[in-house]
């Protein structure tokens, strides 16, 4: 695997939006055909070089192709939006929609990421080693398909919204999260191993969240059924199964109407 | 001799009242008397004929002072201002009639700047929701005619909508609700007693922040399923008779304000409460409708729809419409850093964002547009005063039901000041000269 590095070596006054930033769109390339990518300000186009300097050289294909972006992203957008293969390094904190869409490859955020991290996200990994913003694996805006497959991992804390109208993969989330976790999910799984607030699995269809912390304010729209010993991540342990949320559609399979699954640990 | 104008439509809030009637000079240029208008919307009419009105453009001085420029200059300011900037946020909106707004946004697409109205800080949930999962809904004129359940959810109109309640929702006789308020009964949801919640049959004080947990528990109770014995500090007694008398109407409508809109929950309160009538509708007829704020708010959301497709928060920077509130939205834009210039026009967001918001404002090249001295004026560079919509211009509206409403002039503006449309008028002229966009 090839790797190209981007070092800063300027700051836009505004935010850049770095939709081009992805092993896709880099592989094949020579460093210059690299540096004349355009980037975004605003309602402005500038070559890549202008703001990064490029040094390296990309794979034949994405999938050979490794980027590491130096320093600060915490003013770039898209970083890896839709990429297909390939792996991204983000040494610093990254800004929105990091991952947005992408379908393989894997992403490693040093620091934080803001909101929309894995919007409408469809495979591959994403890995961050801090904090999420709010939407994290959700779908953007008036979309009914949120994350559907592949597999986010917060090791810190995330925000609220996190897999809004998920339907498939998994988000692991080390720390806490905010309000509304899974709303409108019709599957994936959702794991916290820290705690949650409240609006847990809202007009949730189908799919699993575990939570090993406390849940605050449990929706009025789950009922308890039994004990169960599950393995988790690693981790084995007694979980009460709630199932819900009653107030949604449900659809039947064999007869039986399929609920979402609320696993509290014990 | 005076006149009497009749049929007059009141430009303050999202009820745009049509029967007003006002008395005028005989020279057309004073307004006399108003009649039927509520005390705030009797105001807004007295308003324009405040003796200290500004009437010709002001630009801040390096010393805080303002000099007055003409209008000229004022056009000049403000297009180099838009065509310069990368990423200019043009916020408000709400106060003005269609035609300006078509023609804002002509300005912005030539510029690639952001459009927001005032929905971003009342109603703009209620819009993400309504794309999430529909909206049932219909006009003022058939919950007068029929409606026999009545529900305020987080909203008080004895205060904010005042004739709200004795021409549409609780007193007026319809045809089929020839007993006025006895036709009805009144359901009341909010943390607080309000003055509404003094008229309810029945008042549900939910708990702080709790609405979610309440709506969706009335739709557990409406399938018949179990429900904890407390939801959101509400007996579940209650919620199922709550859920039995909403099904019992012959035709239910649940107004909704921003006591929902913009606490804990947002766009998923709305969400919610748009399901359960959804789910109202397996047993009656039930429709949902936002209490929209701003007389022509609802006109904002419907002509930024037609020409762009979203009904606020719209980023055009990149040359095509992008909407995710939360990213384009202009308080997330504004303390994020993310524009570089600020045009605001029919709204007060330095009386309504928060302050790290106004500072950024006033950190930048920015113009406000208002017949009034404002929060928002006070911090912009230049001001630029304009006539009142709905009194000394007319134009077109959108009533908090969607439904498209001519509003009058009454008055002419006093001598040589401009309005709205024609301000932005001669500001598109010159952007497309800057920006080289043929005529
Ligand atoms: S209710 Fe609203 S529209 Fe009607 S008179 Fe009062 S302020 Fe004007």
């Amino acid at each position: 695997m090839n790797t190209v590095t981007l070092t800063p070596k300027k700051q836009s006054d505004l935010y850049l939006e770095v939709n081009n930033i992805t092993p896709d769109m880099f592989a094949g390339k020579s460093t210059e055909q690299i540096a004349a990518l355009p980037v975004y300000v605003g309602n402005t186009e500038h070559p890549l070089g202008e703001f990064f300097t490029v040094t390296g050289a990309a794979g034949a294909s994405a999938a050979e192709t490794r980027i590491v972006i130096k320093g600060d992203s915490s003013r770039l957008k898209y970083i890896g939006m839709k990429m297909t293969a390939g792996e991204i390094e983000v040494e610093g904190s990254a800004d929105q929609y990091v991952g947005g869409w992408m379908a393989g490859g894997k992403i490693h955020v040093q620091g934080n990421v803001q909101a929309f991290a894995g919007v409408g996200m469809r495979g591959g990994e994403l890995l961050v080693d801090g904090n999420a913003g709010d939407y994290l694996g959700a779908a953007y805006r008036g979309d009914w398909r949120g994350m559907q497959g592949g597999k986010i991992y917060i090791k810190g804390n995330a925000g609220s919204d996190l897999g809004y109208f998920m339907n498939g993969g998994t988000i692991v989330v080390d720390g806490d999260v905010d309000v509304f976790v899974g709303t409108h999910a019709e599957g994936g799984t959702i794991i916290i191993k820290g705690n949650a607030k409240s609006k847990v699995g809202g007009q949730m269809v189908q799919g699993e969240i575990y939570v090993f912390g406390t849940i605050d304010v449990m929706l009025p729209g789950y009922i308890y059924r039994q004990e169960l010993e599950k393995e988790v991540e690693g981790m084995k342990g007694k979980f009460a199964l709630f199932e819900g949320d009653t107030a949604e559609r449900h659809p039947k399979r064999k007869g039986q109407l399929q609920y979402a699954k609320l696993y509290l640990k014990q | 001799m005076t006149k009497t104008i009749t049929d007059v439509i009141c430009p303050f809030c999202g009820t745009l009242c049509d029967d007003i009637e006002v008395t005028v000079s005989d020279d057309g240029k004073k307004i006399l008397e108003v009649f039927n208008a509520c005390a705030i919307g009797n105001e807004k009419f007295h308003h324009a004929m405040a003796k200290d009105r500004p009437v010709r453009p002001r630009m801040q001085q390096a010393d805080g002072t303002y000099k007055e420029v003409s209008y000229d200059e004022a056009v000049e300011y403000t297009a180099q201002m838009l065509a310069n900037a990368k990423k200019p946020l043009m916020y408000g909106w709400s106060s003005t009639n269609c035609e300006a707004q078509s023609i804002g946004h002509e300005i912005a697409e030539a510029v690639g700047a952001v459009v927001d109205n005032t929905a971003a800080v009342c109603h703009g949930t209620t819009l993400i929701a309504v794309q999430d999962v529909g909206i049932p809904s219909c006009t003022l004129g058939e919950i007068k005619n029929r409606a026999d359940r009545i529900l305020f959810w987080g909203c008080n109109p004895a205060h904010a909508h005042p004739r709200h309640m004795s021409r549409y929702s609780i007193f007026p006789r319809g045809f089929f609700t020839g007993k006025g308020s006895q036709s009805r009964k009144l359901i009341v949801v909010d943390p607080r007693h309000s003055d509404t919640s003094k008229l309810a049959d029945v008042y549900y004080q939910v708990e702080q922040g709790r609405d979610y947990e309440l709506l969706q528990a009335f739709r557990t109770a409406l399938k018949g399923e179990w429900l904890p014995d407390v939801v959101a500090g509400i007996p579940k007694e209650r919620i199922y008779e709550g859920a039995e008398l909403m099904k019992s109407g012959r035709f239910g409508i649940i107004f909704f304000g921003m006591g929902v809109t913009q606490t804990l929950g947002k766009n998923h309160n709305i969400d919610a409460a748009i399901s359960l009538t959804k789910d109202l509708n397996e047993y009656t007829k039930f429709s949902i409708m936002p209490m929209r704020g701003h007389y022509n708010v609802t006109g904002s959301g419907e002509v930024l729809a037609w020409q762009f497709g979203f009904p606020y928060s719209v980023d055009l920077s990149r040359g095509y419409a992008r909407y995710n509130p939360g990213d384009t939205s202009s308080i997330d834009l504004l303390i994020r850093g993310e524009v570089d210039s600020v045009f605001t026009i029919a709204s007060d967001p330095g009386a309504h964002f928060p302050i790290s918001a106004v500072k950024r404002i006033a950190s930048l090249p920015s113009v406000a547009v208002d017949p009034h001295i404002t929060p928002t004026t006070e911090v912009s560079k230049l001001h630029v005063p304009v006539a009142f919509v709905g009194i000394e211009v007319g134009g077109n509206a959108y009533r908090m039901d969607n439904v498209p409403i001519d509003t009058r002039k009454v008055v002419d503006p006093p001598e040589g000041v401009l309005t709205d449309e024609q301000f932005l008028e001669r500001v598109l002229i010159r952007v497309k000269e800057l920006k080289g966009v043929k005529a």
